[in-house]
């Protein structure tokens, strides 16, 4: 079995069926890009993925874990967590937290992560029979160490996407490349098995384009297992193990980039690449 | 002598002007962000609850709800229950804040209650989903959404209106003395029919003074909340 594993993904609002039977399957370290045109559910089958929309038929497994059953009860809101940690999501818009500067918003998360895990720390200590005091030591020290570690770990993240210089700086005074790229640091702050990107570029000017995709790719090459949505198809061509295109809920076609884009099968894709080419 | 003896009386029924307004936003702030999450909820019966409670709130005058509250339970119940007048009432604060007080409290909190959730309301809406989702997918429990990512862009984003809907309570304090509240309104209004036409200007700078330095405060807020945009 793959290392992530998607069978008979189906999902409808009210009435209109949206994804109607994805099944996809991807090797650690590999690169997974999906194309396809306008409305053809490329952004819904991510945020069912990540846990945002929930499918109405379909399993998916991770690692050999059963992460996903549409038939099964529903997750309470801890395990659903817990298993929103497998994935990371960057958005089309950044989303970024305004009021947090870019350290903060990349380690945000870990820090509360961290508060989580300092209350069950502090159980276990307490069951341990250990004194008050003493509890309080070292869960001091723990603390201080995990933290010095939390940021240690976001500024090597931030000088890998050559952002340390804006550290200190807010989101709204970044240029979208650089918020884009403030997002990607903080998704792979939680270390993510699988980062997933919805056209990451879309809502960029056509000049920083290009600084999103280099660190796009070069995360590629530190064998990190992606999914990427995008409507750049050189970029496509170029970091893709695997390609997808999606039309109107299905898989229409899949395969290596190079058959995709060099001799696509399907009348549906043929259309769709020279409809992209036309464009350009 | 008139000019200390009648400032003197304006001070005191201030005291009570100030004291109804403080006390108005220290109960009717929480109850409106609570009614706020009532009018959200998904539970439709009580969404459609709240939304006509805070829709008559809204729709009839201040008077008329303080009214009702200061005289409806007495007559409904036959006189049994009457709001405690000044004579049989408890002394607040060494003030002549009386009970008639406290209908007006109840009166002016309910309503302003319902001003509050719809400004909660509105401001909690218009922030993206995506914050939301972005901490979602970090990860986050819904608590802490709420109160690390989207809490502080609400209040930022809410402190124009809720500055201006501050600022029309402390004007609005003044209806309270049509059920015999002793304000600054009463004491200049005794003052003026005792031929001081001066007085009523007096008391109008004493509002002033007050709404002033609300401004003031609220500018101040307005400019520490500047350094991020949502
Ligand atoms: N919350 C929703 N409620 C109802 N319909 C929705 C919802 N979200 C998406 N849809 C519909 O699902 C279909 C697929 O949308 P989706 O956003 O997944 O497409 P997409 O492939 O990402 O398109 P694009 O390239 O424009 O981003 C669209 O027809 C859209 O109108
Ligand atoms: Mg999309």
């Amino acid at each position: 079995m793959a290392y992530l594993q998607i069978d008979n993904f189906y999902k409808s609002f009210g009435e209109t069926d949206v994804l109607k039977g994805i099944n996809l399957s991807l090797e650690q370290g590999k690169v997974l890009t999906i194309i396809g045109p306008s409305g053809s559910g490329k952004t819904t089958l991510l945020r069912c993925i990540n846990f945002l929309d929930t499918v109405n038929k379909g399993t998916m497994s991770l690692d050999g874990e059963l992460l996903l059953d549409a038939g099964s009860t529903k997750d309470d809101e801890t395990v659903l967590r817990n298993k929103r940690l497998n994935f990371g999501l960057v958005f089309q818009s950044f989303n970024l937290f305004p009021q947090y500067n870019v350290l903060d918003n990349v380690t945000l998360a870990p820090k509360l992560l961290l508060e989580d895990e300092l209350k069950q720390y502090k159980r276990q200590l307490k069951k341990q029979g250990m004194g008050f005091v003493a509890i309080r030591q070292k869960m001091a020290q723990y603390k201080a160490n995990q933290l010095d570690k939390i940021n240690q770990e976001a500024v090597q993240l931030l000088s890998n996407t050559g952002l340390l210089d804006k550290k200190a700086s807010y989101p709204c005074e970044l240029s979208g490349g650089q918020c884009q790229r403030v997002a990607i640091a903080r998704a792979l702050a939680l270390k993510p098995k699988i980062l997933c990107f919805d056209e990451p570029t879309s809502a960029l000017d056509p000049e920083l384009t290009g600084e999103v995709l280099r660190v796009i790719r070069s995360l590629k090459d530190e064998g990190r297992t992606m999914i990427i949505v995008t409507h750049e198809m050189d970029f496509a061509k170029n970091v893709s193990d695997e390609v997808v295109f999606m039309c109107d809920g299905v898989v229409e076609e899949s395969g290596k980039p190079e058959q995709m884009f060099g001799c696509p099968k399907s009348d549906k894709l043929q259309a769709f690449l020279r409809g992209i080419s036309n464009k350009e | 002598m008139n000019f200390v003896s009648i400032t003197a009386g304006l001070a005191d029924g201030f005291v009570t002007t100030l004291l109804l307004f403080a006390l108005t936003l220290v109960f009717s702030l929480p109850l409106g962000l609570l009614i706020s999450f009532c009018t959200m909820s998904k539970f439709g019966p009580l969404r459609v609850l709240f939304k006509v409670i805070v829709w008559v709130l809204r729709g009839t005058p201040l008077m008329l709800q303080i009214f009702v509250i200061f005289y409806v339970p007495g007559l409904v119940t036959n006189g049994q229950f009457v709001w405690p007048t000044m004579n049989t009432g408890w002394v607040w604060f060494d003030t002549t804040v009386t009970t008639r007080f406290l209908a007006a409290l109840v009166a002016f909190s309910i309503n302003y209650a319902a001003y509050f959730s719809e400004i909660f309301r509105a401001g909690i809406q218009s922030i993206s989903q995506g914050q939301m989702e972005a901490g979602q997918v970090l990860g986050m429990t819904k608590r802490q959404i709420f109160f690390r990512v989207i809490l502080l862009q609400v209040v930022k984003r809410i402190i124009p209106p809720l500055s201006n809907e501050t600022i029309t309570l402390v004007k609005d304090t003044a209806l309270a003395n049509t059920i015999g509240v002793i304000d600054l309104m009463y004491r200049a209004s005794e003052s003026l029919l005792d031929g001081y036409i001066w007085v009523v200007f007096y008391a109008g700078l004493f509002y002033l003074v007050f709404t002033g330095v609300l401004t003031v405060i609220f500018g101040k807020i307005e400019k520490k909340l500047q350094y991020f945009r949502t």
